[in-house]
């Protein structure tokens, strides 16, 4: 099992009530798996996790990505930063 | 390829102080973007703003942004600053300063990076009303920041 953690921003920050969580996961999972797996334990911000895109180590992830001992991950909502 | 400069403060915000980071006795236009704080979105008074930064990732967003303007439109030095914390109504936000050698590439590189800064860099605007608040751009219909980014090296409109 590998211990990940996950930086959490902006809305997830609010829903959740933190600003990181971190959470056990099966060797050889991927980003999608741990999605997954967070919006299972935590159904609160289910709906959230579609709209959202993934950091690894600061830098935008694919949902295949297969997750290594010391990834920090990152919530990040669209950051639509005001009307053109 | 020249790094770009980059701030981020809860600090007020000196456009001069980052214009300054990028001028150079090569470099005839200098373009300087700011991003302030409106009144109001979608006819709904807004009294002030708040953002938040993810930093670390900001450093790096910013740093691809450069490098891939710089490979677009050559020569060319940036300098990039945005405030986290409480902006009021009509304060900077964000100041994003741009040195070319001539001003068609520093038009253009201009309006790509700053359309590209605000759909990739991770900083979060929350817009507070009098009856509420709203995290923008968290009930968009699906943005993929990979897939939806500008092409920097032509103007996006």
């Amino acid at each position: 099992m590998l211990s990940i953690k996950v930086r959490l921003f902006a809305l997830y920050r609010e829903r959740l009530k933190t600003s990181e969580l971190t959470l056990m996961v099966r060797a050889g999972s991927t980003v999608r798996d741990f999605v997954d797996q967070l919006a299972q334990e935590h159904p609160n911000i289910g709906p959230l996790l579609e709209h959202t895109a993934i950091a690894v180590n600061e830098v935008y992830a694919e949902n295949s990505q297969i997750l290594t001992k010391g990834d920090e991950l990152a919530l990040l909502p669209p950051v639509s930063g005001g009307s053109i | 390829m020249k790094e770009p400069y980059i701030q981020i403060t809860d600090q007020v915000l000196d456009p001069e102080e980052i214009t300054r980071k990028v001028r150079e006795p090569d470099k005839g236009s200098v373009i300087t973007f700011l991003g302030t704080a409106r009144n109001e979105t979608d006819g709904r008074p807004v009294l002030f703003l708040e953002y938040e930064a993810y930093e670390g990732m900001v450093i790096n967003t910013i740093t691809t942004i450069s490098f891939d303007l710089q490979k677009a439109w050559g020569p060319l030095d940036m300098a990039f600053s945005h405030r986290t914390g409480r902006v009021n109504v009509g304060e900077i936000s964000m100041v994003v300063a741009i040195a070319t050698p001539h001003r068609k590439e520093g038009f253009t590189a201009s309006w790509a990076a700053v359309d590209q800064i605000k759909l990739t860099v991770p900083i979060w605007k929350k817009e507070v009303y009098e009856d509420g608040s709203s995290w923008v751009g968290c009930d968009n219909e699906h943005l993929n920041p990979i897939a939806d980014s500008v092409h920097l090296e032509k103007s996006p409109y």
